[in-house]
This record gives C-alpha cells, structure tokens and sequence, in this order.
C-alpha cells in the first residue's frame, strides 16, 4: 500500500511556499521594502525546521514511494534549513540591490532541491530534485551581471549541464539493467544484470552527483564561482548543493550499490583521495582568501566521500556522514560570514584584524582551526567518526591519506590565522555588524556542537 | 575538585579575555593569584591521595562511539599534576606585566595540560594532546624571537601529524575492543587485540609515533630544537618541562596497559630507540654553540632515559627490576620538569639581557651576576645527575632497574647508556666555563643579576628537585604502587 500523505512532506512545502510567495510579493514590493521577502522566506524556512523536528520523531518510512523519511533526511533537512538561514542573514551585502527578492527565492529553491536530493529513493526524483538544485545556483552565480560572475556563471553552467546528461544517461542504462527506477526494484534488479552495462552506468551516475559535492573530477566550477559570484552566493553553493549530493550518493551507495558486484568502492575510495589531495595541494599557493576557502572545501568535499566509500560496511558511516556535513556547514559559513563583515578577499587585508576587531578573529581562529579538525571544534567530532568509519570498514589506507591531508592542510589555514594577530596597516574599514554576528554565531554554534556532540546524537 | 583543578585556570583564562581594560599589572595579579590556588587545590589532591584512583567524574560525552568526560587521578598522574601546577605558577612569577594575552594563554594551556594528566577517556586524552599543541602554537608564533613563524610551523606541523597517528592508533584501539570504548579504564581492564598480535603491532606502531613525536625521541625529534631556540623563556620551560612529558605520559598510561604483548614483542626496538636517543641527543647537545639549543637537546637525551626504562621494562627479567625503571621514568619525569623548567627561564635571561643564546659571546658571568651564576650551576649539576639533587634519584633507579634486569640485552643496552651521563656532565661544566668563568666577552657587560621575580621564580624549582635529592620518599611513596601497577599490567 503505497503511502500519499502530502503532510509527510511538510518542510519541503513550506520551504516551497515561502518562496513562491517572496516571488509573488517581490513583485509589488518598492525596491527598498525587499527586506520582506527575506523576513517571508525566513519565516518559511523557521516553519520548515520546526517541522522537521517534529517529523523526526516519526518511524522510518517512504512516502510517494519516491521520497525517504529517515535520518539522513531528517538530518539533511535540518542543516540544510540552517544553512539557508545563515545565508539569507549574510546577504546584507546586497540590500536594495533591484533583483533582491530573486536572490532569496533562488536560495530557497536551490535549498529545496538540496533535500529532496537526500531524500530521493528513486531515479527520476533524483534527476528532477539535480536539476532543482543546480539551476537556481547557475542564476545566483551571475547575479552581479559583471564579467567575472559572468563568465562563473557560464562554466557552473555548462559543466552542470553536461553532467547532468551524463548522469541522466547512467540512470537510463541503470533502469534498462534494473528494470526499475525505484531504488528497492533497482537493488534487486542490478543483482542479476550484466556487470558491464552496471558499472558504466554508476560511473555515470555518479558523475553528476560528484558535480553537486564539488568533488574531482567534477571540481573545475568551485574556485571560479567562489571567486567570481557575490560573497554571499559564494558561501550557499559551496556549503548547501554539496550536501544533498553527498547525501543521495550515500544513499544510492548504501540502498543500492551495496547489492552490485562492481567495484564501485575502490572508485569512491581513489576520488576520495583524489579530491582531498588535489584540493589541498591547490590551496597553498593562494592569496585571495576566496580562493582559498574554495579550494579547502573541495578537500572537505574529500573527507566527505570517505563514508561514501565505506556506506554499508561501518555502522559509523551514516553518522559520521551527517555528522561531519553539519559540522562543515556551519564552520565553512562562518569562515565566509568573516569574509563578508570583512569586506575584503585579500589575505593581506587580514593583518591585524584582531587588533581592530578582537571576536571576528577569534571567530576566523576558531572556524580555520574548525576545518583543520583541531578538537574541541565540530568538524573534529566528524573526522574522528570518518577516521573510524574508513578503518571500521577496512579502508585504513584511506584514512593515512586523510590524515597526511590534514597535516598538509595545516599549512594553509596558518597562513590566513597568523597575519590575524600581527599589527597591521591602518587602512580604515568597519565591520559589517550582521555578518560579525553571524560569524560569531557560527563560531559559537562549531564549539557547541563539538562539545556537546552527544546531544546531537541523542535527536 | 579535580574538575576545579581542571578549569579554574580556564574560568580565569576566560576572565581575562572578558576585561579588555584590565591593565597588564592587575592581570599579572591575576595570573599568579590563579595559579597559586591552583597549586594549593593539587596539593589538597596530593593529601587525600590514597593510593587508587581517585576523585573520578564520568558524564557522556559522544554515547555513540563511547566517548565520555572521564577524569581520575592515580599515582602516577598525580606527581605530574604537581609539576603542571607549579611550573605554571613560576612561570606567572617569572614573566610580570607580559600583558593579559599572554597571561589568557597560558592560562588556557595549563587547563589542558592538567585536564590530559587527568584524562582517563582516549578521545578526552587526545582533545588535550591537540590542544596543547594549538595553545603552544600561539605561545612561540605570537611572543617568541628570532625566525619564530618559521619554527611555530614546524613545531605545529610535526606535532599535529603525530597527533593523527595517534588518533588513528586510538580509533584501532576502539575499533579492536569488545564492546568498542575509549575509556582507558576499560580498555586497561581488558586489553583489546589481545589475539591479532599483527593489528596490535600496527596499533602499537601508530600510537608509538605519535608519541615518539611528543616526547622526542630520535629520530622524529628535529622540531624541538628551533621550537624551544625561538620561544619565549616561558613557553620553553612548559614546553619542555610538561608538554614532552605527555609522551611518556602516554606511553605508560596508555601503550604500556592496553598493548602488553605487543610492547613486550617490541620492548627491544623501544629499548635502542631510548638508547639512541639518549646518548645521540647527549652528543648533539655537545656541539651546540647556542644555549637554548644546547639545553634542547638534553631534555632528548634525557627523555631517551625514560623510554629505554620503560623499553627494558618491557624484556624479559625480574619484575622488582622492571620496577625500578618505570618509577625512576616517573620520577625523571619530575625531576627534568623542574631542573629543566629552571634551566630554560636561566636561558631566558641572557636573550632578556644581551639579545643572544651564543655561548661564545659570554664568559666571566659569575662576577658581576654571582646569583645567576649559582643558580645556573645548581640546575646544571642536577641536570647531569649529581648526588643530592633529584637527576640523582631518577637516573640512578633507571640505571639500576635496566642493567639489573637479569638479561644480557638490558645490560648492555644500560652499560652503552652511561656514557651518556658523562657526556651530559662534560657540556654542562664546558657550558659552564665559557660563560660563567673565565675572562669577559663582548656581551658579558650587558648580564646585569637576576631580578626579584626570576630569582622567586627559579629558586623553589631548584629547592624541591634539593628536597627530592635528599628526601625522596614523600615522591616515591606515590609513585612505586603506580610503577608495580604498571610493571604488572605489561607482564600479563
């Protein structure tokens, strides 16, 4: 008997109203009033959390027989809200800009394709909720219309697009392997299929989900669209695409890889490595503090893959998925919400930032150290679990990988922290007031969160 | 009260952070004012101590992978506790009016260096061990002299790689026992891979290095001596005199118990490490021309004392000689706190005076500032273990539980040991001549004597390692039950 009840999908509705009706009110609002739209979207996305909670308490089960109700997807949800809350708090930036209210809708929506991305158990949902989450993030990269956004716009573009026929060919091949779309069909299905036409179409499946993380071979759009869009865009499509992608890759990987014999964990294992090395390796030489922080996320990205690789075989590979992308979003908002109070992205402007502005760079100090894994922080609790999962699971050489990784990425992040602290040029600035508190927030939120770990666990 | 001894210096860390007004004098007051009550508090620990583990706390921390805040003390954390309390209160004596940052830090860094004397949960351990890395970090990048970013980074980089290596050996622990756990405890209860000596020799292998890095041993020991060269008098004393402890620390609290077989399998490498290091670590020292450098390289050489006692305890032989050893490891461990911790605040006051550690720019000292001079003599006789000072005591009962162990391996390995004390005595009394006796050089006129501070700073250092050259049994009636304790959870 097939479940339908539309309440199921509370959040995702609310989420999917509130910005309906930004949309509709962006239209008649002055524009200097568009600040409303944001309070609506807001209030949309308060509403789509506290549903969330209560949803969460429910029993684990598949409504329209597409869409999972679980803890990934509750998680999922829950950061996701949070994330896009944080964003629409850092746009400050942008106020009165005449397209405002788009910037809102457009996050709402990229956040909404974000979680039924989690949430899909069924190809087609899967394509559908990729397209959601991609398209909205092609307008926002662009939505300075200068040169640089422009031409960001055009690469995140073109790559997404190619990807996602790509992606969109590996379902086919996967359905005509697995006579199904469904996820529970395809684990049976793809069990007695031929291995070749399997394999393929996984490698093309998950081309697109690689796309989403930032993940290599995928990578090339994050650098360009960090630098190139607005501060704010810049911080939402590093931090909320990335995780509904890691999320419907766990979920394709542990609903229905687990059942095929191709060996589709050796290639997750091997991007992996790829993707923190390569990341790593590129952000060193960096002077734009964007750029940076593009190229340290596609080394999370990295990290992240780790329980991908191991889904199915560690009993701490769900945790430490969840675990470690609500660590990473909150810690990678941070870091930017010090870029935009800021106001700058040239690491040479960060001297002496304590000096002027004390709690901002203790925030920086503690969201950096955050995205190294230094403890108490929460992105330590999530290394900890994904080091666990990836030797639980019998991966420990990717787990020397990520440990090498991290010492390396020491260096960069010490970079950033240590001119913080020295005296500094007087070249007058103010710091943006919301964004500091953001930071500060974000700051707070990381510690919390590695502190009292065990509350999280607990929900 | 352990939890107070704990987070009182980070409550008053958090204070000063919270009075951006408050002048460096009054946070001076502050500082020491902590610290002293701190140090009354562990003395209080030490007075109801009554042989087990005492004062535990265990509240969940990450229930799902067995993760807990669980603190204790037994009598092998206890002495270290002490020392932590004390030297941290020298060092607040030592450096008035170095401003509120810097009194914040170290405060901070006291809060985790007793929190990880006292930690009886793995991942609790290792949250202080990272810690105490990122605070020392601050400490040299941000008050240290010379090419201080330079060495802050090597300092951080090779440190925070061995942190993982031990992180990873610590989730091989959890992963190999039944039920997973971090609690020391009962991972010590129940030894875990207890049958896959081949995992247990990988787990022994990750958390060996990660601790080898700490403590140094040779051959991952290149970090320290530029860390120690460019940082401030007071971060090179709690850098040697607490954090390298946390090596050997972890050695005996944490390899030693829970990896029995493959430490006894394995005692011989770690026996020549400790050998290589202690005589390699006293050669180097030999030839350094800087002062700081050249007290660097003893504190190698005399944490290679300790891992080749805890190495021969480790080979076949009599348990009173295994004993022995591990109780003279402790008690070294003590005792290099406070001679070394005295020696590198005495180094601090010739950069404080004249700019430069070089050697062979002073000579004659002893003249114009006889109390430096004495004081600096006293902590270098103890240092190379002249009867009547602590050195004494630690060195002799680790010679002595090593080369009496009833096996031909130990004896040797202790017999090529010795020449490392006379090697340690030589650069001392050459360190010695050429900048306390002898004519004056060209940097000789800046040494003016030591100030009322240092002077109240150094001396208590220098009259307890007396007082435990002399009358050692208040210290040893601590630490042997722990050292038999320890020597009969490696034997099983």
């Amino acid at each position: 008997m097939m479940r339908e009840n539309p309440a199921d999908l509370l959040p995702e509705l609310l989420i999917l109203g509130s910005a309906v009706c930004g949309l509709v009110a962006g239209l008649w609002l002055p524009r200097h009033r568009q600040r409303i739209v944001a309070a609506v979207c807001a209030a949309g996305l308060a509403g789509a959390l506290a549903a969330t909670a209560l949803a969460a308490r429910g029993p684990r089960m598949t409504t329209f027989d597409s869409f999972e109700l679980d803890t990934t997807t509750h998680a999922v949800r829950a950061v996701v809200v949070v994330s896009a809350l944080l964003v629409l708090g850092l746009a400050g930036p942008l106020r009165g800009h005449p397209r405002e209210s788009e910037l809102y809708v457009l996050v709402l929506l990229a956040s909404l394709g974000a979680v039924v991305m989690a949430a899909a158990s069924d190809l087609l949902v899967l394509m559908t909720a990729y397209l959601l989450a991609s398209i909205p993030g092609y307008a926002l990269a662009g939505f300075a219309k200068d040169a640089r956004g422009t031409e960001a716009a055009l690469k995140y573009f073109l790559m997404g697009a190619l990807l996602g026929i790509v992606m969109l060919t590996g379902m086919t091949m996967l359905y005509g392997a697995g006579r199904g779309t469904a996820y529970p069909v395809l684990a049976g299905g793809l069990a007695a299929a031929p291995q070749g036409v399997v394999a393929a179409g996984t490698v093309a499946l998950l081309a697109g989900l690689l796309f989403k993380a930032g993940a290599v071979p995928a990578q090339y759009w994050v650098p360009d669209v960090t630098e190139g869009a607005p501060p704010v865009v810049a911080a939402f499509v590093t931090t909320v695409p990335k995780l509904g992608g890691l999320a419907a890759a766990f979920r394709l990987a542990s609903e229905v890889l687990v059942h095929t014999s191709v060996g589709w964990r050796a290639l997750v294992a091997v991007l992996a490595a790829a993707t923190m090395t390569l990341g790593n390796l590129a952000a060193f030489g960096q002077d734009n503090v964007r750029r940076l922080l593009a190229y340290s996320t596609i080394s999370q990205a990295g990290y992240l893959l780790v329980p991908v690789a191991v889904a199915g075989r560690s009993d701490l590979a769900e945790p430490a998925l969840l675990f470690y992308l609500a660590a990473y979003a909150v810690t990678q908002l941070g870091a930017f919400a010090v870029v935009i109070a800021r106001g700058s992205d040239d690491l040479a402007d960060y001297t002496g930032l304590a000096r002027r502005s004390p709690w901002l760079a203790l925030s920086l100090v503690v969201c950096l150290l955050g995205l190294i894994g230094t403890p108490p922080t929460a992105v330590f609790v999530g290394k900890l679990l994904v080091f666990g999962s990836a030797l639980d699971g019998g991966h420990a050489w990717l787990a020397v990988v990520m440990a090498v990784n991290t010492v390396a990425s020491v260096f960069y992040y010490l970079r950033w922290i240590v001119p913080l602290y020295r005296t500094g040029h007087a070249v007058p600035w103010t710091p943006r007031h919301a964004a500091s508190a953001l930071a500060v927030t974000a700051a707070v939120l990381s510690l919390v969160l590695g502190i009292a770990g065990g509350a999280v666990f607990a929900l | 009260m352990l939890n107070l001894v704990i987070f009182l210096p980070l409550a008053a860390s958090l204070l000063l952070l919270a009075l951006p007004r408050l002048g460096a004098r009054a946070a001076g007051v502050l500082w020491i004012a902590t610290t002293a009550l701190d140090l009354l508090l562990v003395l209080g620990l030490w007075a109801t101590h009554d042989g087990g583990m005492d004062h535990q706390t265990r509240l969940r921390w990450i229930p799902s992978v067995n993760a807990s805040y669980h603190v204790g003390v037994d009598g092998l954390s206890l002495p270290l506790l002490a020392l932590t309390a004390l030297l941290f209160l020298v060092c607040a004596v030592y450096s008035p009016g170095r401003g509120r940052g810097f009194a914040a830090l170290f405060l901070f860094l006291q809060s985790v260096c007793l929190g990880l004397f006292s930690a009886l949960d793995l991942l609790l351990f290792f949250v202080f061990f990272d810690l105490s890395i990122v605070g020392m970090y601050f400490v040299i990048a941000g008050w240290g002299h010379g090419d201080r970013l330079r060495s802050a980074l090597k300092f951080f980089l090779y440190t925070f790689l061995g942190s993982l290596a031990l992180l990873l050996g610590f989730i091989g622990l959890y992963l190999g026992a039944e039920p997973h756990t971090f609690d020391i405890v009962e991972l010590t209860a129940e030894p875990p891979l207890a049958d896959s000596p081949g995992a247990a020799a990988l787990v022994l292998l990750a958390v060996g290095i990660g601790l080898a890095v700490k403590t140094p041993t040779v051959p991952v020991h290149t970090w320290l001596p530029p860390a120690h060269t460019d940082a401030p008098a007071a971060g090179s004393a709690i850098l040697a005199g607490i954090l390298l402890k946390m090596g050997v620390y972890g050695m005996l609290r944490i390899a030693m118990p829970m990896l029995p077989d493959a430490w006894r399998r394995y005692a011989g490498v770690i026996l020549v490490i400790g050998l290589v290091s202690a005589v390699y670590g006293a050669l180097v020292a030999l030839a350094q021309e800087n002062v700081k450098r050249m007290i660097a390289y003893t504190s190698v050489s005399h944490m290679g004392y300790i891992v080749l006692g805890l190495g021969a305890a480790g080979m076949a032989g009599n348990a009173a000689a295994h004993r022995l050893a591990v109780s003279g490891g402790i008690t070294q461990m003590v005792s290099h706190g406070l001679l070394t911790g005295a020696l590198f605040l005495l180094a601090g006051v010739f950069h404080d005076r004249a700019g430069t550690y070089d050697m062979g720019r002073y000579g004659g000292i002893a003249r114009g500032a006889p109390v430096f001079a004495a004081l600096t003599a006293i902590a270098a006789f103890g240092s190379f273990g002249l009867p009547g000072l602590s050195g004494f005591i630690a060195e002799f009962q680790i010679f002595t539980g090593t080369i009496g162990a009833d096996g031909a391996a130990t004896a040797v390995a202790g017999a090529l040991a010795l020449p490392g004390v006379l090697l340690t005595a030589a650069l001392f009394l050459r360190m010695l001549h050429r900048t306390m006796l002898g004519g004056p050089g060209p940097d000789t006129g800046g040494i003016t004597d030591l100030r009322a501070a240092e002077t109240t700073a150094i001396v208590p250092l220098l009259a307890l390692s007396l007082l435990i050259g002399v009358a050692p049994r208040f210290l040893l009636d601590v630490i042997e039950p722990a050292s038999a304790a320890i020597v009969s959870l490696v034997s099983r």
